[in-house]
């Protein structure tokens, strides 16, 4: 640990209203932590400038999912064991079920959430592309009441959000409308487990009179924020699926990303990749 | 005597219990009264003149010990083979995670913000970087030419063959760094006292070696350095030469502040600043028969040892004779060095040189094959050693050896023949390609050449009061058996129960000079003597008429408390003795290199994903000669174990460096394989026996290391067609070439 821990300050209050009343008196100074899986790293490196952090793990506000007949409500703080092991979420949401999966080992996943995959933003966040893909909306909450935002707005930068100073993410909203879909998703990482995405994909595709009828396409790790290829979609949106279509998919897919060479991977592979998998994404529609 | 065999069954290990109850001890569970941490500040620049020091703002200056290398009583060096490497730099620094001081204080916790509020200003020269940069010489960074040792090996008449070669094949191969990544990190607490002298306790594999190394830093003679090794998770190699390192920083330290002083390294310091295996470059030119026999050839091998000597020269030594493998050449010229960089200090990791030029062989061998006509099988058998013929050395092979037979056994076990039909079907289709590859290879146990002989080993064996039996050795244990192993011999010689036989604690005031546990030697040379010393306690309580020829255990105890009772101390020592056939010559670097050498086939079966380019490996066969198994399980673990890392070093683990620093000292960004990425490694034993060690085991600990990287390389080029020639082998490199390849319609165009 490189930290000192005489610097820090940890409070833990007792419910979600007395957090935001806590961030609303002084506005930026304390840092949430959640699982504490993205915090922590950074405390052990000596390098989490925040002094006050204010806890919110398992503040039984943010730990539920609530399922409705048109949407499924999923509390900030629910862990990715939570998500794996939610009937609904496995059965309509199977992108964000496989998210979890394969985010981290398990001993990361019964601490990190949802929540804190969210705020921490980094573009590789392995969760993202699947909230983008399934239209997700936030709930964000402050003293000042709750609002409802759309996840695709949320990231406006490397790892920027629109989350204000005195809010916190309290749920993340998906309306259950995705059950006829083809689902993909894959994770290409440097190993099978306790990886960090080169490249992750997550799509959702429905093939009808012999023409893809509606695809959603989002990667993480291409691009400074988690991205959605709303030209490739617009591409190959009434198109069937032929050999032509899967070499122009790719192309397009590429000139819509911005991947860059970093410590784990290289800009000329994340974009074959890239390709690689929506035109794998797509034979899948084209199969099925 | 007890009717049951010890040796060749699995007993339970001696130091397992506590380590799964979590009872055992390693060095930051123990803290000493008015212990003080201890933290290191490094260079962070390559190579420079240090200019001035200056110790920043914001910390409480007068709390901190600080120790500089004015404060060394003795010589200012790591005590090893070329004693160039200071303990503390003075003046200049040759590397980038070099120590210039040394702080400490009883909060740890504020040792992190001292070291990064010292500031150095420094005068950089220019620096190399890489083998290549080093042999240009445009800066001469140590010695004469950058060059801390080299090796001439010539057999035969290499400069008349090629005019008679049908076929002359040439290839280059390198290999990259390999962090060891033990479980537990490195730390060392010191203790000194006027009276006393300096003890040390810490996580380490050679006791004598940091001994040695304290001697000559704090000016104390032998009896006055004490070192303890404490329950050591983990080493590989790791924990072989550096630890004097840390051990001389705590001792420093104590010795300034007249209190103990622990260092523990945090992961990032510990991947940054301690040693890693030696990059390599191999050049092959060889020279062939129209029917595929290896007529001569040479070779030339390269290793970067970092910015110090430290134990280059004796990597390279393996290095070279292993550069041969497990083939005949009647003529060859190996010429082998090891080159100076501005890097840390590259040192012992499992393999030990081997690993790099049989990695270079055996990619060599499948282009070979390739050239000439014939498969990779088959190439082998044409050249494999035989009984009465001579290796590189010109070291006779006196075993039974048949690697013909070792090979097909490999092949049938694996079912090689029909995958590689399968594959090569089944590769026309879908989205992924499948290749299967081989390496033959061997390993020599024991230090090299006259190595065993000088360290001339000792090892005691006690008869204890109770009338059970102690094991007096410097020989560690750190995960790979070695408590256990010389137990069960001492037991089997004795024809006493394993529980009856304890090991002493690796303490130098309590247990003779055993050797360093390192080079395959532990089972086989430091075993054999375990046996010898065994056999001297019970051949006197048979002289004394206490023990008749045979026994019971019982009857064993009570003979044993009975000597104890009437003379008191009761030990039987045994020193290494060369056998009288084992001759070496130093500097024409001829005779027998090893006493004894493990033989190998291993067998990879890889996919390639030709959507993410990543290569897994489905199977692995392992068979292996290393004469009598004396524990299975352990024995396995050694294999698989071995097997898992060397599937590391081929596809995974890639150290990034950037003047001279790792930029990825991180397990999240060193990617080391998980158990999610590693397949069952199929383990199978040939025993031939070995006349060598204790009865008839051969070093095992290493071979492992060798064989993975080639065999698995070779599998991805059967799966792709696409020749690859150095490691680590990532999906980066396998998309690159796969692009260079196939003249591509777009950067995503090679599927
Ligand atoms: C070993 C390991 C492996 C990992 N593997 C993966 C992986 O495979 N894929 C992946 O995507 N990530 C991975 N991570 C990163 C991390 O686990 C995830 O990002 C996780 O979702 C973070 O959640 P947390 O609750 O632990 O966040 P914390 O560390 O508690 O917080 C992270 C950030 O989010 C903020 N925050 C948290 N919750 C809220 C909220 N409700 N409202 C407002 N702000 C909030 C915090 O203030 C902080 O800035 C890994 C981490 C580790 C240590």
């Amino acid at each position: 640990m490189r930290s000192n821990p005489a610097d820090y300050q940890l409070v833990a209050p007792a419910s979600l209203q007395a957090v935001v009343s806590l961030l609303a008196a002084e506005p930026g100074a304390w840092l949430p932590i959640a699982g504490g899986t993205d915090v922590m790293v950074q405390y052990a490196a000596g390098k989490l400038p925040a002094r006050k952090l204010v806890s919110i793990w398992n503040l039984p506000e943010l730990r539920r999912i609530e399922v409705s007949p048109e949407e499924i409500r999923i509390g900030a703080g629910c862990t990715y064991t939570d998500l794996r092991e939610h009937e609904v979420v496995q059965s309509e949401f199977s992108l964000l079920a496989r998210a979890a999966a394969w985010t981290g080992g398990i001993a990361n996943q019964n601490r990190g959430t949802l929540g804190g995959n969210i705020v921490n933003a980094s573009p590789a966040a392995d969760s993202l592309p699947a909230l983008l893909v399934y239209d997700a909306e936030l709930i964000l909450i402050s003293v000042r009441g709750e609002r409802r935002v759309p996840y695709k707005d949320f990231h406006t930068g490397y790892k920027k959000t629109k989350l204000a100073s005195d809010e916190l993410v309290r749920a993340v909203c998906l309306a259950r409308r995705f059950s006829g879909y083809l689902a993909y998703t894959r994770k290409v990482g440097a190993r099978n487990a306790q990886a960090i995405s080169k490249v992750c994909i997550a799509a959702l595709g429905r093939r009808a009179s012999g023409v893809v009828e509606d695809v959603r396409i989002a990667l993480g790790s291409v691009a400074p924020v988690p991205l959605r290829l709303a030209e490739t979609e617009r591409l190959v949106t009434g198109k069937p699926v032929e050999p032509s279509l899967l070499v122009s998919a790719k192309r397009v897919a590429i000139a819509e990303i911005q991947p860059i060479d970093d410590i784990r991977s290289t800009a000329r592979y994340r974009a074959a990749v890239a390709g690689n998998l929506v035109a794998e994404f797509l034979e899948k529609i084209g199969e099925n | 005597m007890t009717g049951d065999h010890i040796v060749g069954v699995s007993v339970p290990r001696k130091e397992g219990r506590d380590k799964v109850t979590g009872r055992a001890q390693y060095v930051d569970d123990l803290t000493l009264p008015g212990m003080l941490f201890g933290a290191t500040v490094r260079s962070q620049v390559p190579r420079s003149k240090i200019g001035k020091i200056t110790f920043g703002p914001g910390i409480a200056w007068d709390e901190f010990i600080v120790v500089t290398a004015r404060d060394i009583p003795g010589k200012n060096v790591i005590a090893l083979i070329a004693n160039d490497q200071p303990c503390l730099a003075d003046g200049v620094v040759n590397h980038p995670e070099e120590p210039i001081l040394l702080l400490a204080h009883s909060d740890r916790h504020l040792l992190p913000q001292a070291v990064a509020a010292v500031s150095i200003e420094y005068d950089q020269l220019p620096a190399l970087f890489t083998v290549e940069q080093s042999e240009t010489r445009s800066e001469v960074i140590w010695g004469s030419d950058n060059i801390f040792k080299s090796y001439l090996v010539e057999k035969g008449d290499v400069d008349g063959i090629w005019k008679k070669a049908d076929y002359i094949v040439e290839g280059e191969y390198k290999t990259g760094a390999q962090e060891q990544l033990y479980i537990e990190n490195n730390g060392m607490i010191a203790s000194f006292d006027a009276q006393q002298g300096m003890t040390v306790w810490g996580s380490l594999q050679c006791p004598f070696y940091v001994h040695k190394a304290l001697m000559a830093l704090c000016n104390l003679t032998a009896d006055k350095v004490r070192v303890v090794q404490m329950e050591t998770g983990g080493a590989f190699g790791g924990k072989e030469e550096y630890p004097s390192m840390i051990a001389a920083h705590a001792a420093l330290l104590a010795i300034k502040c007249g209190r103990p002083v622990k260092i523990i390294y945090d992961r990032l310091e510990d991947m940054a600043a301690t040693t890693k295996r030696h990059p390599s470059r191999t050049r092959h030119r060889t020279a062939l028969s129209k029917d595929g026999r290896i007529l001569g050839g040479e070779i030339e091998l390269t290793i970067d040892g970092g910015a110090y000597v430290t134990l280059s020269p004796v990597v390279l030594s393996r290095a070279t004779i292993h550069a041969g493998g497990a083939y005949y050449w009647p003529n060859v010229r190996i010429t082998a060095k090891a080159v100076a960089t501005n890097a840390p200090p590259h040192g012992a990791f499992r393999g030990f040189g081997a690993p790099q030029s049989l990695f270079a062989l055996e990619r060599h061998m499948d282009r070979i094959a390739q050239v000439v006509g014939l498969s990779p099988v088959e190439i082998r058998k044409r050249n494999f050693l035989q009984p009465g013929q001579m290796t590189t050395t010109e070291q006779t092979v006196r075993e039974p050896l048949d690697l013909v037979r070792l090979l097909d056994r490999a092949l049938e076990l694996s079912d090689y023949h029909a995958k590689k039909q399968r594959f090569a079907k089944e590769n026309e289709l879908g989205t992924s390609r499948k290749g299967i590859g081989i390496a033959a290879f061997l390993h020599g146990a024991g230090f090299t050449g006259s190595g065993e002989r000088n360290l001339s080993s000792v090892v005691g064996v006690e008869g204890c009061a109770d009338g059970t039996i102690k094991v007096l050795v410097s020989s560690t244990e750190f995960g790979q058996g070695t408590k256990t192993v010389l137990c069960q011999i001492a037991a089997e010689t004795l024809g006493l129960p394993y529980e009856n036989v304890e090991i002493a604690q690796a303490d130098t005031d309590q247990v003779p000079n055993s050797g360093p546990t390192v080079a395959s030697r532990t089972v086989m040379v430091v075993g054999k003597l375990v046996q010898s010393a065994a056999l001297g306690i019970k051949q006197t309580l048979m002289g004394s008429g206490l023990l008749g020829d045979s026994y019971s255990a019982e009857q064993f105890r009570s003979a044993c408390r009975t000597q104890v009772a009437a003379h008191g101390q009761f030990r039987s020592w045994a020193r290494y003795e060369a056998p009288a056939d084992v001759f070496w010559d130093d500097d024409k670097y001829r005779g027998e290199a090893y006493a004894a050498f493990a033989w190998a086939v291993y067998v990879a079966e890889a996919t390639v994903d030709m959507t993410t380019y990543n290569v897994s490996v489905d199977d692995f066969l392992a068979l292996q000669e290393v004469g009598k198994v004396l524990h299975p399980v352990l024995a396995r673990g050694q294999i698989a174990g071995g097997v898992a890392q060397g599937i590391g070093y081929t596809l995974y683990e890639k150290v990034i460096w950037q003047n001279g620093r790792m930029q990825n000292g991180q397990m999240t960004n060193y990617i080391m394989p998980t158990s999610a990425d590693l397949p069952v490694v199929r383990v199978f034993f040939e025993e031939m026996g070995n006349v060598h060690g204790a009865f008839g085991a051969k070093g095992i600990g290493e071979l492992p290391m060798d064989g993975p990287a080639p065999a698995i390389v070779n599998a991805v080029e059967d799966a792709l067609k696409v020749p690859f020639d150095s490691i680590p082998l990532l999906p980066e490199d396998v998309f690159e070439a796969l692009l260079a390849k196939r003249e591509p319609q777009s950067v995503g165009g090679v599927r």
